[in-house]
């Protein structure tokens, strides 16, 4: 089978170029003529990638003007293709015909980067992230934007999608949930208990996490990844450090590349813990909620013992991690990784037969096979559709190399299979770390930094706990941040739970949406 | 069932203490607390949380504070839905400028007498976020606040003292 990137290359001969000087070797970017843009996306959908992320840049402190970057995967590759686009003419052709998640992209571009989407483009291009009340030509991603100045509040109205009829209502839900979660709101319409539609409101904890990078130092810029989406502080600032490192040809120690697997698997079994555990809940199971919160509990302890901190933040820096386990962790871990499975099994056993359980999360919030393909979802939310995607296998980088994970695929896309499939993991990830820490290689932890070159780019995916996380980071001409682009698993998960919510009643709402557990702020940046 | 009464049996209680330095100061401050929140709560301080632009660490933390370890409804502290039913609010930041009207309906929609805590580093001073054209940085800029509980994000044990502070205040 033709590589992606021959595909792009054969297909547009001499009009294609491929970056090499500014991008290191690894994943390759290519540069197509803007007018023959959306002839990649057709390319690509016809060679069986996802569009895995699409972007847009300001480049005029560089001299030149602006450019969209569209991210495809397909099985081990990843290939960028980028179009530069003249400031006085900011369009460039949509790619939402071949591929369904580019228009949340795509609006996402328009709202916060002014480049407008042309084509055949999708009908919706209402703001995303922008809300109603800003001023519409307030797009902060361009260099032009003054981001320490307070935006006026403007008059404006959201058209929402409405549904007439007799017998049908509304349901508004958020930005202020019921429970201690993140904001957003949700709009459903139904028909007695039935649910006709639900459309999502995201945006409310945009917080311009792209334009503080560019701000930051690269050191500083692991930080606020780590504080992207909070509970996947390991993973996020993981994948932000290896573009770095790609930038720079860093090579992190192999103790280094160990305990960040670590860490990872770490933050993998506490999440999907606590997330078993409130699915239950939201099932009106409690006693499964407890213990399930008790487990979470203990990890989190370890954590802070092994590494100074409950959630890990701040322990993944670029070049490597901030901490060398203390003398006694093997001892630690072990006990732990004795105990835990003992009990997790005990309780697993019981969720497992219980019939009512059984009777809530099965064939509730069904998301198909084909669904999950065509919305390029990620993950486990993928996995419990029938997706076969980790990027720990597609991407892998030491020691996962080494240590390939066990890919748990399972296809009845239903509540159950999305928290099955995390049961699955927890044994996998308990797995992996009692290897990890049996061939833990000794010395150093931290290699250093050497300066960032001016004007490149640098590629990075890492599965998180949520599913694959992208980074894509760009230095300006003083060697500083000129962009971080970001896209967390929930960009494209969040568009699955619309779809998987058709045919469900509005009780069972909060089951499915648990069971997809998507981040609000690593979606809204 | 059989299954779920062996484990529940099994368990036990295993609500706990507070570690060790902070033990003698639990006993003494929890001994004022429940004479406080018996007083002026009729044994129960209801809170609403607010989430009001976070990365999501703090509310990790605020959930855990409910888990069956810290447990703190021994307190007498326990979550509402709903800010009128509220005494006190526990917001989380920076504010961002999407929520910050959210954020003020919630306050105006909490009876008053009513306390406002700020909780994490960004919800005391904006955190790493700062101020900028989309976050407005700390709690205190866009509601009154009464007290303040640092920390990134802070441990259910300082979550549980700071609530404590300012009850006693």
């Amino acid at each position: 089978m033709k590589t992606l990137r021959d595909t792009i290359m054969t297909h547009f001969g001499t009009s294609a170029t491929l970056c090499s000087a500014t991008c290191p070797p690894g994943v390759p970017q290519i540069l197509v003529p803007r007018e023959k843009f959306e002839d990649v996306g057709w390319l690509m959908k016809g060679a069986g990638a996802r569009l895995a992320a699409e972007w847009g840049v300001d480049e005029t402190l560089m001299g030149r003007h602006f450019a969209v970057i569209a991210c495809f995967a397909r099985e081990t590759e990843y290939l960028l293709v980028r179009c530069d686009i003249p400031s006085d003419e900011p369009t460039f052709p949509s790619l939402s015909k071949k591929h369904p998640p580019a228009f949340r992209f795509e609006r996402q571009i328009l709202s916060l980067l002014g480049l407008t989407p042309t084509g055949h483009v999708h009908s919706d291009l209402r703001p995303w992230i922008k809300h109603e009340d800003w001023p519409i030509d307030a797009w902060p991603l361009r260099k032009s934007f003054d981001a320490g100045r307070r935006m006026p509040r403007v008059a404006g109205d959201y058209a929402w999608v409405r549904a007439e009829g007799e017998g049908v209502y509304e349901i508004p839900v958020g930005p202020v949930h019921a429970g201690i979660i993140e904001p957003g709101h949700f709009r459903f319409q139904a028909i007695g208990e039935d649910i006709l539609n639900l459309e999502e409101r995201l945006g409310y904890t945009h917080k311009g996490i792209e334009k503080r990078f560019e701000q930051l130092s690269w050191g500083e810029g692991a930080r606020l990844a780590g504080r992207v989406s909070g509970d996947s502080t390991v993973a996020h600032a993981l994948t932000y450090c290896r573009a770095v490192e790609a930038m720079t040809g860093t090579n992190v120690p192999p103790r280094g590349a160990w305990l960040r697997a670590i860490m990872l698997e770490r933050e993998r079994i506490a999440n999907h813990l606590g997330d078993i555990g409130a699915i239950a809940n939201d099932a009106a199971f409690t006693f499964f909620f407890y213990q399930f919160m008790r487990l979470k509990e203990l990890v989190l302890r370890g954590n802070r013992r092994l590494f100074g901190h409950r959630y890990l933040m701040d322990q993944v820096l670029p070049g490597g991690v901030a901490v060398d386990l203390p003398a006694d962790a093997s001892l630690m871990i072990e006990e732990e990784l004795e105990s835990l499975p003992e009990e997790f099994e005990r309780i697993i056993k019981a969720y497992d037969l219980n019939a009512s359980l059984d009777d809530r999360l099965r064939e509730t919030g069904i998301l198909s096979a084909e669904t999950a393909r065509e919305l390029g979802t990620v993950g486990f939310v993928a996995r419990a559709s029938g997706q076969p995607l980790d990027c720990r296998l597609q991407a892998p980088f030491a020691p996962y190399d080494r240590f390939p994970p066990r890919m748990v695929v399972l296809n009845s896309c239903d509540v159950h299979a999305r928290a099955w499939v995390r049961i699955e993991e927890i044994r996998d990830s308990v797995r992996l770390i009692h290897e990890l820490l049996a061939t833990l290689p000794a010395g150093e932890t931290l290699a250093p930094l050497p300066d960032v070159p001016p004007d490149r780019s640098a590629f990075a995916a890492v599965e998180g706990w949520r599913g694959e996380i992208v980074y894509w980071l760009q230095s300006g001409l003083n060697g500083g941040i000129n962009r971080c682009a970001i896209r967390d698993p929930s960009s494209v998960n969040w568009l699955a739970l619309e779809q998987a919510i058709h045919g469900n009643i509005v009780p069972d709402f909060p089951l499915c949406n648990k069971s997809f557990n998507q981040s609000y702020s690593g979606h809204d940046l | 069932m059989l299954r779920i009464l062996q484990q529940i049996f099994r368990t036990g209680v295993v609500t706990e203490p507070l570690p060790e330095p902070v033990e003698a100061e639990l006993i003494e401050v929890g001994g004022r607390l429940e004479e406080a929140i018996r007083r002026r709560f009729h044994r129960s301080l209801v809170i609403r949380e607010v989430d009001a632009g976070s990365c999501n660490g703090c509310e990790l933390e605020i959930i855990a504070m409910n888990n069956p370890i810290y447990n703190c409804e021994r307190f007498g502290i326990n979550f509402t839905a709903s800010p009128r039913f509220a005494d006190m609010l526990l917001v989380t930041g920076p504010v961002s400028v999407n929520m910050e009207i959210a954020l003020k309906r919630t306050y105006d929609a909490t009876p008053t007498p009513k306390m406002v805590v700020a909780v994490g580093d960004c919800g005391c001073n904006g955190g790493i976020f700062g101020e900028s054209y989309a976050s407005l940085g700390a709690i205190v800029n866009v509601i009154p606040v009464d007290a303040h509980i640092p920390g990134c994000p802070p441990s259910p044990v300082e979550l549980l003292h700071g609530i404590l502070r300012l009850i006693r205040s």
